[in-house]
């Protein structure tokens, strides 16, 4: 509780509400790193994972290639980009994407591949295209694992997106790593809070969005089983 | 899921392992500050137990040097062992000793008998934490005052790696640039990039201010001189930076470091720091010898062949000593 009370003492004060370098303006650049960084893994990992879910090509290379590029580090990732590509938005970039890849990419892969033979048989019979059967039945029956990579990811990121801070860049790892490098140690509780708290939204954000966009009868489904 | 969970510790690990090696080196005396830690406890470990049969330390009648666990320290004890053992006398190294809350206490209770220090930093990071000395000898005359009484600095080279304000040869000739005042004119048009720290140091943001009337564009929180500060510089991410002043970039590429005209930034001279139970005047006498020779471009020179080079350490010292006739 002391933890608590002392990073909350940091981040309830007036001061560090205000100016260039204020909560606010961090939160909204931290968000924006995260969010540009997620739409872009998102783009390309939501289509490959239906396209290898559906038609079962090339599953086993590519899940394990994702499962492998999931050991990448991130920081040495960062700091091999500002040697190679300087200062660039991909600098920041590329490494957050490839970070939010693989848990989408897998997690649509499962979730497509995994629905029912019996349904799919059930969407062919009934004449449906190759399209019509992605679209209308295992995307939405999908849907539950798909949230659950999108979740993935974004925790990952929104986490992770701290790392910006070391290359002077803003976010919430700016107060991390400014209040390491001058020892003021409440803003690095503070800020550590900030993105704790942040993450916590991001569950509570999937919780409702999994409520509005699951199908009800597969949510039925779910509780009854 | 156990993958990307331990994934995110190690990510986080990495970042503590990062800053925390960020924020320990508010000396300025190294460009490798970040190596870990870790050495030094093993090392002081094995040089605390001095029944340990295989260490070379105190009473065995050989002298030791110690250094710090970065580049610069260790090609500087090489220096002083080489010449050491060129007058007869036989000197041993004990090399990466970790920072100086390591391996102070050690040549302090005479385990080991020459370091290779900074006087600034020895200054400021443990003799007196609140000193506001500057200049070398200012600087010198406090050591010498209030160093414990079983120490003492010998004479201080003229090599200084201290922090500076550095600028790319590009941008020193289009504004004819040689100190830090000459930035007055154009210093609101500029980015400063510096370590995270350097917005509250007395002698960062605050220190170029009160002493030359700077107030730049606006400040990049970057890393100790390593290799974001160097890329930003190179990149122009930021017209300015504080880079130390024997970091090899410099010499690769061609940066300019402006001249601390009102010492804003505390001497960084090399200094031997001697334990002084163990001295006699031979010992002396090649220490100092040394640093009468050893200028900051010397310095710079070897650091650029040890580290980008990755010349020998022995080599680099052996060849600077029989240069200036001390090997």
């Amino acid at each position: 509780m002391s933890y608590f009370s002392y990073a909350w003492g940091w981040v309830t004060q007036s001061a560090h509400w205000q100016g260039a370098d204020s909560i606010p303006h961090q939160i909204l650049a931290h968000l924006g790193y995260s969010g540009l960084a997620l739409l872009i893994a998102a783009v390309i990992a939501i289509p490959a994972g239906v396209v290898i879910g559906h038609t079962g090509r090339g599953s086993v290379t590519v899940i394990n290639v994702a499962n492998a590029w999931r050991a990448i580090p991130t920081l040495g990732l960062l700091i091999m980009l500002v040697l190679l590509l300087g200062f660039s938005y991909l600098t920041w970039l590329v490494p957050l994407v490839a970070l939010g890849v693989p848990p989408i990419l897998v997690n649509v892969y499962e979730g497509v591949a995994g629905v029912d033979p019996g349904v799919k048989d059930a969407a062919r019979g009934a004449g449906m295209t190759a399209w019509q059967q992605v679209t209308r039945v295992e995307v939405p029956m999908a849907l539950p694992l798909i949230l659950v990579g999108l979740r993935t990811a974004t925790i990952f990121v929104v986490a992770t997106a701290t790392l910006a801070a070391q290359i002077g860049l803003g976010g919430l790892g700016r107060f991390i790593i400014d209040g390491l490098a001058s020892t003021d140690y409440s803003q690095v509780a503070g800020g550590a809070l900030l993105v704790i708290m942040l993450a916590v939204l991001v569950l509570v954000f999937f919780a409702i969005l999994d409520r509005l966009v699951v199908p009800a009868g597969l949510r039925k489904q779910r509780r009854s089983e | 899921m156990f993958s990307s969970r331990a994934r995110i510790i190690g990510g986080l690990a990495a970042v503590t392992v990062f800053a925390v090696s960020a924020c320990s080196s508010s000396s300025s005396s190294s460009s490798s500050s970040s190596t870990s830690a870790a050495p030094a406890t093993s090392a002081s470990a094995s040089t605390s137990t001095s029944s340990n049969p295989l260490s070379n330390g105190g009473g065995s009648g050989s002298i030791v040097v110690g250094s710090a666990n970065f580049p610069e320290s260790e090609l500087l004890a090489e220096v002083y062992v080489l010449a050491l053992q060129a007058k007869g006398i036989k000197a041993t190294a004990k090399l990466n000793i970790g920072a100086r809350e390591a391996y102070y206490p050690q040549v302090e209770k005479g385990t080991i008998a020459v370091f290779p220090e900074y006087n600034g930093s020895l200054l400021s990071g443990e003799v007196d934490k609140n000193t506001t000395a500057k200049t070398t000898s200012a600087v010198d005359a406090e050591l010498a005052a209030k160093l414990p009484s079983s120490l003492e600095v010998l004479n201080p080279a003229s090599a200084v790696d201290s922090d500076s304000v550095t600028v790319t040869a590009a941008t020193a000739a289009k504004y004819h640039l040689k100190t830090i005042a000459d930035l007055k004119p154009y210093a609101a048009n500029m980015v400063l990039g510096a370590p995270p720290e350097f917005k509250t140091r007395s002698d960062g943001i605050a220190g170029l201010k009160a002493n030359y009337g700077l107030t730049f564009k606006s400040f990049d929180p970057l890393d100790e001189a390593g290799p974001i500060t160097i890329a930003a510089l190179q990149d122009g991410k930021v017209q300015a930076a504080d880079v130390f002043t024997t970091t090899p970039a410099i010499l690769a590429d061609h940066f300019v470091v402006l001249a601390d005209t009102k010492a804003n930034f505390a001497a960084q001279n090399v200094i031997p720091l001697v334990y002084k139970p163990d001295m006699n005047p031979t010992i002396i006498a090649v220490l100092n010898a040394i640093s009468a020779k050893l200028t900051t471009n010397a310095l710079l020179q070897m650091d650029n062949a040890v580290i980008t080079e990755h010349a020998n350490y022995s080599t680099v010292a052996s060849a600077f000593l029989q240069a200036e006739g001390l090997g």
